[in-house]
């Protein structure tokens, strides 16, 4: 988690070393972007429309986005093959068959809207939203976040070109880049918002020591 | 609280061991076959380490992607540099007719490069993209000619490491291990989209290193020295971008 937020923070100040983005291979101050966020940028060479240079942070920025990008690759490495080897995926996360239809999704969101308390199977186990997202998470945003951070590799995409290119070209990849990174921000967001409603500690003390005590478990 | 099974205890401990053994030989190895960049120390210095070994053990000799003619961009951008110092002043009015390359250090026969020497090499072009660390980029032809070819002229002794590039403008240098020296895409650029290369683009003499990102493709050089460590060069951390808190290795 520390890793995470210091690349979503380090990720950050390098956009706003310029903060304009493209499609394709290339793109520049003189080419119109796809789209562009509205803060001043780090760099007086980018056209704004704001009177104002943000100080510059991209040097240690990048060297602290790629350090923890090492931390939370091998670390993620780890927890995806003791996943495989201890069956946790196979067991929590792929929902079971029954539960394997929209009828399931919307009666866990209609639950979440009437701010009905955590069931029983939801104090042991993981309902099928989450499930779903944390499975997205895991298998999708998290693989993509990596694969169009190495396709901003000009030495990496020099070994394997396709990392970029199946992507589109340079520029292209560094707005998936951002996009998918926004999307873990949701994710994560959304997921502290939620283990704080479930009550912080209930939930977050099981997370790390792996066991979980509640009433419920006395049977 | 389950117990510790003995087989857990004794995989743990071997797993444990071998990954002790690993950390204490790594350095060792690293230096042995380069894959420890200069700047190494500090907080940051274990992922730049893992960043500079990996992508050496993996792009040695990978060439960096090139472009047909017709992904040339129309709007090339060149970030605005420092005002140009009294001495390229001087040489501008001249028409750079007297601009030298120097080349020294760890080399058979030092020697000096006029802008027409360079050009008697074999001279190459390669459509090739700048890609800045700011995020922008763009794609040019640069016409020049590999700096293997100048290396190769004065002879580079077994032992060189880096080849430590200056520009004329003040405090400007870089440097570039010899996988990225002797890289046949790394170029002594003279000219750029079929023209002379303009003195925005680094005009005269600027050295492109297509597999590392812009702020390594120093702009008006004037010398190279090889040698085999860098550790008296500035402050020892390899070019002026690290100390001004950028990182040695632009790979990335």
């Amino acid at each position: 988690m520390i890793s995470f937020l210091a690349l979503v923070i380090t990720g950050g100040e390098i956009v706003i070393s310029h903060p304009r983005f493209y499609w394709g291979e290339t793109g520049n101050s003189g080419t119109p972007p796809l789209f562009k966020i509205p803060i001043p940028a780090s760099r007086d060479s980018v056209p704004t429309g704001y009177n104002y240079v943000m100080p510059d942070q991209n040097g240690w920025s990048r060297y602290l986005h790629f350090e923890a990008a090492w931390v939370l690759v091998l670390t993620g490495l780890v927890y995806v093959i003791a996943g495989l080897l201890n069956a946790h995926f196979r067991k929590s996360l792929i929902p079971p068959p029954a539960e394997r239809r929209w009828s399931a999704f919307r009666s866990v969101f209609a639950r979440y809207l009437r701010r009905a308390p955590a069931n029983e199977a939801e104090n042991l186990s993981y309902n099928v939203v989450q499930r779903v997202s944390y499975l997205a998470v895991i298998f999708v945003l998290f693989p993509l976040v990596i694969w169009t951070g190495l396709a901003l590799s000009p030495s990496f995409d020099s070994a394997v070109p396709a990392a970029v290119n199946l992507l589109g070209g340079r520029q292209s990849a560094r707005t998936l880049h951002f996009l998918v990174s926004g999307l873990l921000v949701v994710f994560f967001f959304v997921h502290i918002t939620m283990i704080v409603l479930a009550g912080f500690w209930k939930r977050t003390k099981p997370m790390i020591t792996g066991s979980v005590k509640y009433p419920s478990e006395r049977i | 609280m389950s117990k510790i099974s003995r087989r857990r205890l004794i995989t743990t401990g071997l797993a444990a061991t071998a990954g002790i053994v690993g950390v204490a030989a790594a350095p060792g190895l690293g230096r042995r076959y380069g894959l420890i960049p200069p700047d190494s120390g500090g907080f940051y210095g274990l992922g730049e380490t893992l960043t500079y070994g990996a992508q050496r053990l993996l792009t040695r000799h990978s060439l960096a992607r090139e472009f047909p003619r017709s992904l040339i961009s129309k709007t090339p951008f060149a970030n605005p540099v420092a005002p140009p110092s009294e001495a390229f002043k001087r040489h501008q009015d001249t028409g750079f007719s007297d601009w030298r390359l120097s080349v020294d250090g760890m080399v058979a026969h030092p020697g000096s490069f006029s802008l027409a020497d360079l050009k008697s090499l074999p001279v190459h072009s390669q459509i090739t993209e700048v890609a800045c660390e700011e995020g922008w980029s763009y794609i040019a032809e640069w016409i020049g000619t590999p700096l293997v070819n100048v290396l190769d002229a004065v002879g580079v002794l077994p032992q060189a490491r880096y080849a430590v590039y200056y520009s004329i403008q003040p405090d400007w240098w870089e440097s570039i291990d010899m996988a990225d020296a002797l890289h046949p895409q790394t170029f002594l650029t003279l000219g750029m989209n079929d023209g002379d290369l303009p003195v925005s683009f680094g005009g005269p003499l600027r050295l492109r290193v297509p597999r590392q990102l812009g702020y390594k493709s120093l702009k008006y050089i004037t010398r190279i020295t090889v040698t085999d460590s860098l550790k008296n060069f500035g402050k020892g951390l390899g070019s002026a971008s690290p100390e001004g808190g950028y990182s040695w290795y632009a790979g990335i």
